[in-house]
């Protein structure tokens, strides 16, 4: 594996049920330091593919090797291990409702680390201040507008200053300021932390303004990959009606169905 | 015909074996939490919050209901001892049926309403809102941060409220009997004090309360834990939780019953 590789999945495969593959021979790899998107329409696989990368799930087939370790092969202890030096951030955020802002992202220090009480209070205080959330620090998570609980909780995965970030749709649901805000620090996070990231997303725009390199899937396979140039001229129909939202195309409109003129009966007899 | 035969059949077969994995399942998930439970006793502030929210709140509930049960087992009460012109014994008459079976059973019905619910409904949501997932993937894990906390401070505060219920009941009989309706003072407490025998009945009370704790919390924990994420499977699981662990707490009940007091 070359060691300028931060992930490199091989052939892999994956199904809850046999007869229906969720993923089917992926090959991708994801050089350190890169932003790198995975984009495809729902039901891609895309989400599958993070839980693979994440140990979550274990592929059925083939490899995939984090920082030079083969996750399917690692035990919960190594796999743990793996995951500290990982952080990821959740469709909505899922941050703790329980526990205050400050809580949320003093979570991993205090379950990990040794650190002082005091030390923590300063390294939390760095990271919401990265997300421009300093001031929030007591709120509790039901007090926050969903762009700031996704900043919170995107402050609460680089806690331990990750080598590889992961996000999971970050930018669903956002307003165009939340949206900018988020794209902003994924960048920042990543050049600053010296991180890799992968973003799992199917908002076109957004993605490709941001990430350095993007995959796409589609029924558990990857059809295309490129820079985001590359998939703005790409002439392949599935990349093109999908970068440019086309709503009918090889993904039909229609899911498939018997003949319309069946379905309304025209042509039969009304007694 | 035959077919129709065959399709019962297997309906049985699948919910005998549906049955079996739910066990093994619930078997498997008991142990893993007492397996997990190291963090808690090493970080004890972690039961001691949830001790907070599951008896420090379900007291009022608790003593209330114990004041009210105990007054009606001393109108109850003196109404039939009175034809029989044994008054006196009403102290004894509210102390143990306190103790031995209301207290524990009564108790633990109101937990399982009050805090066992709650415990389902709030793992639920955390299931459904990627809490749990998120404390995974931040290499955490939920059985030993979120579970066993919560099992813990389950088991340790049903006999403490059950207790109390007790306490307040036998309180609550005496201002009916006593205050109210003008029972010897002395032989109500005098008796009560020579018939209530702290190994036979207080402590087979409290093993009971404990039972019931465990049962209650295995089987709040267990609901909320594996509800599927959504609006309906949280709501669908919080109903069960009530429903079996108040089946769980009677059946039970019966059990330790007929072997603690045999008529000896």
């Amino acid at each position: 594996m070359a060691a300028d590789n931060l992930i490199e999945i091989k052939d892999v495969d994956y199904w809850y049920d046999k007869r229906r593959a969720i993923l089917i021979g992926i090959d991708m790899v994801i050089p350190r330091g890169k932003v790198v998107a995975i984009m495809g329409i729902s039901g891609s696989g895309k989400t599958t593919l993070l839980r693979l990368i994440g140990g979550v799930m274990k592929a059925r087939k083939g490899e995939v090797r984090v920082d030079g370790q083969l996750v399917n092969e690692l035990d919960t202890a190594g796999i743990y291990k793996l995951r500290s030096r990982m952080g990821m951030l959740f469709q909505f955020g899922a941050l703790f409702t329980d526990m205050t802002v400050f809580d949320n992202v003093a979570f991993q220090m205090r379950e990990h680390t040794n650190l002082p009480e005091r030390m923590i209070r300063d390294l939390v205080y760095l990271k919401l201040n990265a997300v421009g959330l300093r001031g929030a620090h007591r709120l509790m998570p039901s007090e926050l507008s969903g762009g700031m609980a996704r900043r919170v909780a995107l402050a609460r995965a680089i806690a331990l200053d990750p080598m590889l970030m992961l996000y999971d749709e970050p930018f669903t649901g956002l307003d165009p300021i939340s949206l900018g805000v988020i794209r902003n620090l994924i960048r920042r996070l990543n050049d600053a932390l010296g991180a890799t990231s992968i973003v799992v997303t199917h908002d076109v725009q957004e993605a490709l303004e941001l990430v350095d390199y993007v995959y796409y899937m589609s029924d558990g396979k990857v059809v295309a990959h490129g820079t985001p140039q590359e998939m703005l001229a790409n002439d392949e129909p599935l990349v093109h009606q999908f970068v440019y939202g086309e709503a009918d195309g090889p993904v039909p409109f229609q899911y498939p169905s018997k003949n319309y003129s069946e379905d309304l009966r025209l042509g039969a007899h009304h007694v | 015909m035959s077919e129709r035969a065959a399709l019962s059949v297997r309906r049985i077969g699948r919910f005998t074996t549906d049955g079996v994995l739910r066990l093994g399942y619930a078997a498997r998930f008991i142990a893993l939490t007492l397996l997990h439970s190291g963090t808690s006793f090493r970080r004890f502030g972690l039961i001691i919050r949830e001790l907070y929210f599951t008896g420090v709140l379900s007291l009022i509930i608790i003593l209330v209901s114990g004041l009210f049960v105990g007054m009606v087992l001393g109108l109850q009460g003196y109404e039939t001892l009175q034809t029989y012109g044994s008054e006196s014994a009403l102290g004894v008459l509210v102390a143990l049926s306190l103790v031995r079976e209301l207290g524990p059973v009564v108790a633990a019905l109101l937990f399982a309403s009050r805090a066992g619910s709650a415990m389902t409904a709030e793992i639920g949501l955390m299931k459904a809102t990627e809490q749990l997932s998120a404390m995974e993937m931040m290499a955490v894990d939920p059985i030993a941060r979120v579970v066993a906390p919560r099992f813990w401070a389950g088991v340790i505060s049903m006999p403490l409220l059950a207790a109390m219920f007790s306490a307040m009941g036998i309180f609550g009989g005496y201002l009916v009997g006593v205050v109210l309706i003008g029972v010897d003072e002395g032989s109500f407490w005098s008796q009560m004090q020579s018939a209530v025998d702290f190994r036979d009945d207080i402590l087979n009370g409290v093993i009971k309360s404990f039972v019931f704790g465990v049962a209650v919390t295995w089987i709040a924990l267990l609901e909320g834990y594996d509800a599927p994420p959504t609006a309906e499977g949280v709501s669908g699981a919080t109903t069960r939780t009530v429903v079996t662990s108040s089946l769980a707490i009677l059946g039970l009940d019966f059990i330790l019953t007929s072997f603690m007091f045999r008529g000896v």
